[in-house]
């Protein structure tokens, strides 16, 4: 169901916890489990509930309360892009427009290509470099111009 | 050399690289842990020393540091845990971002003489999920701190044993509210928890917990290794030290600063650059996104300490300064702070769940000149009926913002109910009456 690397990862978080509190590494494993396999399908958090000897029901209740874990398969990229108030007064909303308009989607959006997954992000905790957007999840990029963002749309194939 | 300014101790020497063990102990890092273990100076002196520097919570609520390591139970022998806050995800701020990935082991060391002087074996930083780099940056700090034997069992040759671990979050801005956090790292909903008990005596699964921002941590190895009557001494009485204030919003410079508090607001403006093409200040939100807005000729004349701030009618929160210009819609600035609070609102207490889309629908239809005359008491009224009636303090977050924008700019908002479109007409301005125009015409 996991990779093997993927089960020896989750399993060095299960380590960081107490005996008895695997549940605690439900975020990570998620995490980690989301990056092999682009995103969470049920089976996918059944495996997990399992491993991890949780209900089902509290590995779903996590995976749908925190945003960062796609619950439905989007593009290749998802590219999240903050439009809280301090990026909004360094250019996010005509950073996002121009990103609508290049990839021809809208927000919660996949390029009929089905390479890029466009989203709209909350505080991203970098607002000194706004505007920023999360490649993703997992790489920030910051003070987004339409330059920025054009080479950003070329860089990912 | 990264410039916090010529105040700066605890963001000093640092150059974006130097964040290793050997540069931080080439620094006099790991200082103040083996002054503690080699003079044995005890966990109470400790205590007391931070108690006396007048260190104030970072993250936010500005709760004695000192006095919040005095509550931890002293004769309970069973696990205890100490947990760093580094979810930072209010709006405004990124000051423990810079911390975690320039002076990580500032941070472990703080961490370490935490334990020290609570008696705990075990604690855990929860980091912002969107920042992973610094996630990853920080495990490598803390790999090396263990191999030099900082972490882990008979620290420095003595009895003193700490293990720490960092965890990440996964995008949930309650997840900063303490008890949210502890849910979370217990692998649940990060839905608060209701006080009391206090995590003192009931807190990571179950059991007596404390827990700090990043940044009151870090401050904690120079507490000891200069005292805390010199750090007390930088700032103001009861406003003890220096603080991280991050700026962002219309300024040259937007960026992390370290000042001593009591500061005047104009200095750090002058600091971050000044206003940004030199337009003329309209507002401030001083203290993160849920603390009041102030105008410009308020804070203006406002000090950067938490009492200052709270004489002039905001907080100091996170230090997270937002800055915005003459060009501002204040409507339009509001719709999306509403957002936020609507979207990151955990669902668990009624009012807050109801209440922050109710008031984020109001101020959506102010500004997009669908707004009715009375819908401005109509906001104060749900804001109020939200502050004070839930289990955390997001409800109060949300409602401070509409009260304050309403307070301080109620023409704003009457001209867009009045008028349907916006007063502010400075063209190429950010939120100017053109984008809103064209966006009404889409």
């Amino acid at each position: 169901m996991l990779s093997a690397e993927s089960l020896k990862k989750i399993d060095r978080e299960i380590a960081k916890f107490p005996a008895g509190q695997k549940q605690s590494a439900v975020m990570a494993a998620l995490a980690i489990a989301q990056d092999e396999k682009g995103w969470l399908a049920t089976e996918t958090m059944d495996y997990l509930a399992h491993y991890l000897g949780m209900p089902p029901i509290a590995v779903y209740e996590v995976a749908s309360f925190y945003n960062m874990y796609n619950l439905a398969p989007g593009g290749k990229h998802k590219l999240t892009i903050c439009t809280n108030l301090p990026c909004a007064l360094s250019g996010a909303a005509d950073a996002a427009e121009h990103l609508k308009q290049c990839l021809g989607v809208g927000f919660n959006e996949t390029t009929a290509d089905g390479r890029i997954t466009l989203k709209e992000g909350e505080c991203m905790g970098a607002c000194g470099d706004a505007p920023v957007l999360l490649v993703n999840n997992k790489r920030m990029c910051g003070s987004m111009s339409r330059d920025k963002l054009d080479q950003l749309l070329a860089e990912l194939k | 050399m990264l410039d916090y300014g010529p105040d700066a101790i605890l963001m000093t020497g640092l150059d974006g690289s130097n964040w290793h063990l050997k540069d931080y102990e080439a620094r006099g890092g790991y200082g103040a842990l083996k002054k503690i273990l080699n003079e044995k100076i005890t966990p109470e002196a400790v205590v007391a020393e931070v108690k006396k520097s007048g260190l104030r919570g970072r993250g936010g609520a500005g709760f004695p540091a000192g006095l919040k390591w005095s509550f931890m139970p002293k004769q309970y022998t069973g696990a205890k845990y100490l947990v760093c806050n580094s979810d930072e995800g209010e709006p405004g701020t990124f000051k423990d971002r810079d911390i975690l990935r320039y002076n990580p082991h500032m941070l472990i060391e703080g961490m370490l003489i935490g334990a020290y002087a609570m008696g705990i074996g075990t604690g855990y930083n929860y980091i912002h999920g969107e920042i992973w780099a610094e996630y990853e940056l920080f495990e490598q700090a803390l790999a090396e701190a263990r191999a030099a034997g900082y972490l882990g069992k008979n620290i420095l040759g003595t009895e003193f044993a700490f293990e720490l671990h960092a965890v990440h979050g996964y995008g949930a801005y309650i997840c900063g509210e303490e008890t949210g956090l502890l849910e979370s790292i217990e692998g649940k909903k990060g839905q608060p928890r209701f006080k009391p008990p206090f995590p003192a005596s009931f807190g990571l699964y179950g059991k007596p917990t404390t827990i700090n921002n990043t940044e009151t941590f870090a401050a904690v190895p120079w507490i000891i290794n200069n005292g805390g009557d010199a750090f007390l001494a930088l700032g103001k009485p009861n406003n003890g030290g220096t603080k991280l204030f991050s700026v962002s919003g219309h300024v040259n410079r937007p960026g992390n600063y370290e000042v001593r508090l009591g500061t005047p607001f104009a200095k750090l403006l002058e600091m971050a650059g000044g206003m940004r093409g030199g337009r003329k200040i309209k507002a401030v939100i001083p203290g993160g996104s849920s603390a009041p807005v102030l105008p410009g000729h308020i804070i203006m004349q406002t000090d950067l300490d938490y009492d200052s701030i709270a004489k002039a009618g905001s907080m100091l929160g996170s230090g997270a300064v937002i800055v915005m210009d003459e060009t501002t819609c204040m409507v339009r600035a509001l719709e999306r702070l509403s957002y936020f609070y609507f979207e990151e609102s955990c669902g668990q207490c009624t009012p807050c769940r109801e209440g922050t889309g109710w008031m984020y629908r109001m101020v959506h239809r102010i500004e997009h000149g669908k707004g009715r005359q009375e819908d401005l008491d109509l906001l104060t009224n749900v804001a109020d009926n939200i502050a004070g009636r839930t289990i955390c303090a997001l409800g109060d977050a949300a409602a401070l913002p509409v009260k304050s924008f309403i307070n301080h700019f109620r023409d704003e908002f009457q001209y867009h109910i009045d008028h349907k479109r916006c007063m502010v007409s400075v063209p190429g301005g950010y939120f100017s009456a053109e984008s809103a125009a064209v966006e009404r015409a889409a």
